[in-house]
């Protein structure tokens, strides 16, 4: 975009947004507390990591109406939890030419798998990028199971996915950004993060960080966490994944969006998940 | 095709006691409105019948039409006088019938 | 919230008025639907607004495709006066049945609650029937939300 016609582009794009991000309409995050069945209090809202721009990280959670809230109150009315019971099939099911399931070598994944959802995505050294629990699990199949990769999205990917990250619900998100170049893969999200793409002009912090709390349409923005993934959304009434997620926003900013498990949106993914840092993992979330 | 149920039930309670029962099962309730890439109606295809019995007799049923929503819940109440098992079945429009029982016990 | 006898007149005037202009809508269509379906539920008898049977819906639905909505019915539930059937409608789909439910005095409670789809902001209707043929309606207004965006 020529210097030139930036501040046109950036004044057209702001009143793209102040047209539908009413100025006037702003609501506070619910002020409830997440205890799942009563007993498992979880972090929604805390203290942000240093360097954050925000100073406080809330949980989309407080975001939703009292309805969608209550549903992930209790396990057995959290329809996310079909997912994970779908998942933990998944998990026992043998497959591939080695004859194991993920059982085989992990066993009980409250205890094998503890811990993974809340430290995700994690430093490969063998693929020399971070590596994400979708990505995790299809090395596992096709180096140890000899079964194929899952396709974005497909067969047990989702319930999979949620099935191992729900075993750390209500631990805090922590990456470690020490190992390997996740530190350059962090700048790399933040960059994307920050970046305006598409004909609407938006970039994840226009909404999320500049906008959070307010309405589009009427949707209550939220701050763009991501400790509830794969999380299940009442509007296609099914586990939705994190790149699924991230190609359907760049999309509606009118913007070609990036493939699944990309570099870009990998980069994007250890960027989002450090911005949740002390947060509790949610999956599976409820949301609209 | 329906997924596994769940299904939510006291394993004891006091004769006479009136519980609340939940349930949920996976079920894309495909209502027969969508189109879908190439322009032609999606089929419909719902979970349509709903039926709770307790020890072989029908305590409450439901009739479910597409605009019940997917992953149908259903939550109703029963009241147990002495122990025994409730049978939970869900029809699907092809005539498929999903089952699941749970036993309840009487305190005391 | 029940609705008045006038509540219901100003309807049919209003539906009559359209066909008169000649003006189709599916939602003139589907009011209609609705009071039909509750004379072939009831057996063409009046229904009393209100009384014991209560609709809970949430004034604003997050997302149509799932909105709770729970009915009740203040009933003995005995052999001899038990609540046997509610209907639950909605006045602005492209069909207006939702579900039915039937109780026995087995079920202890006259109470259901599921999650329904609402395509728009609309009326929400609940009739239910004794098993002496005693009729109820009750309805409330439900505002069914247009996100933002996101995948």
């Amino acid at each position: 975009m020529n210097r030139f016609l930036a501040p046109f582009a950036i004044a057209a794009s702001a009143a793209v947004v102040a047209s539908v991000v009413s100025m006037t309409v702003f609501a506070s995050p619910a002020d409830d507390a997440l205890v799942i069945d009563g007993e498992l209090e979880m972090t929604t809202r805390t203290t942000s990591i240093e360097g954050h721009p925000l100073s406080e990280v809330i949980s989309g959670w407080h975001y939703r109406t009292d309805d969608t809230r209550t549903l992930q109150q209790d396990s057995f009315d959290n329809p996310g939890m079909l997912g994970v019971e779908e998942g933990e099939v998944y998990w026992n099911t043998v497959e591939g030419t080695e004859g194991k399931s993920c059982a085989t070598c992990h066993d009980d994944a409250s205890v094998s798998m503890a811990g993974v959802g809340s430290s995700y995505p994690k430093w490969s050294e063998k693929l020399g990028k971070p590596i994400n629990v979708e990505l995790q699990i299809n090395q596992c199949r096709t180096e140890n199971m000899g079964a194929e990769a899952y396709k974005f999205d497909k067969e047990g990917q989702k319930p999979l996915t949620a099935y191992i990250k729900h075993q750390s619900q209500g631990e805090p998100v922590a990456l470690n950004l020490e190992e390997g170049e996740m530190q350059q893969w962090w700048e790399r999200g933040k960059e994307t993060y920050y970046q305006r793409t598409g004909q609407l002009n938006l970039s994840c912090a226009t909404c999320h960080e500049d906008n959070n709390g307010k309405y589009i349409r009427a949707d209550h923005i939220s701050q763009g966490n991501v400790n509830g993934f794969p999380t299940y959304r009442l509007k296609q009434s099914n586990l939705i994944s994190l790149h699924n997620r991230f190609r359907g926003c760049i999309r509606d900013t009118r913007a070609e969006y990036p493939a699944a498990f990309s570099d870009e949106l990998m980069g994007l993914e250890v960027y989002t998940t450090w911005r949740g840092t002390g947060l509790s993992v949610e999956t599976p979330a409820v949301r609209q | 095709m329906a997924g596994k149920p769940r299904v939510k039930i006291p394993k004891s309670v006091t004769a006479g006691d009136v519980i609340t029962i939940k349930t949920l099962i996976k079920h894309k309730m495909e209502s027969g409105q969508r189109k879908d890439k190439e322009g032609n109606t999606i089929p419909r295809d719902i979970i349509n019948k709903f039926e709770a019995s307790f020890n072989g007799s029908v305590v409450f049923s439901a009739d479910l039409d597409p605009a019940v929503s997917a992953n149908p819940y259903i939550e109703f109440s029963a009241r147990v006088e002495e122990a025994g098992t409730f049978m939970m079945k869900w029809t699907d429009d092809a005539g498929t019938v999903t089952e699941f029982s749970k036993d309840i016990a009487i305190k005391g | 919230m029940n609705i008045s006898r006038r509540a219901w007149l100003s309807t049919s005037a209003a539906a009559t008025a359209a066909a008169f202009f000649g003006i189709s809508g599916s939602a003139i269509a589907s009011i209609e639907d609705v009071e039909k379906l509750i004379s072939e539920f009831g057996g063409g008898a009046t229904a009393e607004a209100g009384g014991p049977l209560k609709l809970t819906t949430p004034e604003i639905a997050e997302n149509g495709n799932s909105v709770p909505v729970s009915v009740s019915v203040e009933s003995p539930m005995t052999d001899d006066d038990y609540v046997e059937s509610i209907l639950v409608m909605a006045g602005d789909n492209p069909s207006p049945d939702i579900a039915t439910f039937h109780f026995t005095p087995a079920s202890g409670v006259a109470k259901a609650s599921i999650r329904m789809r609402l395509a728009k902001t609309q009326d929400v209707f609940a009739v239910a029937k004794t098993n002496s043929g005693k009729l109820y309606k009750v309805s409330n207004n439900v505002k069914v939300t247009i996100g933002g965006c996101g995948g």
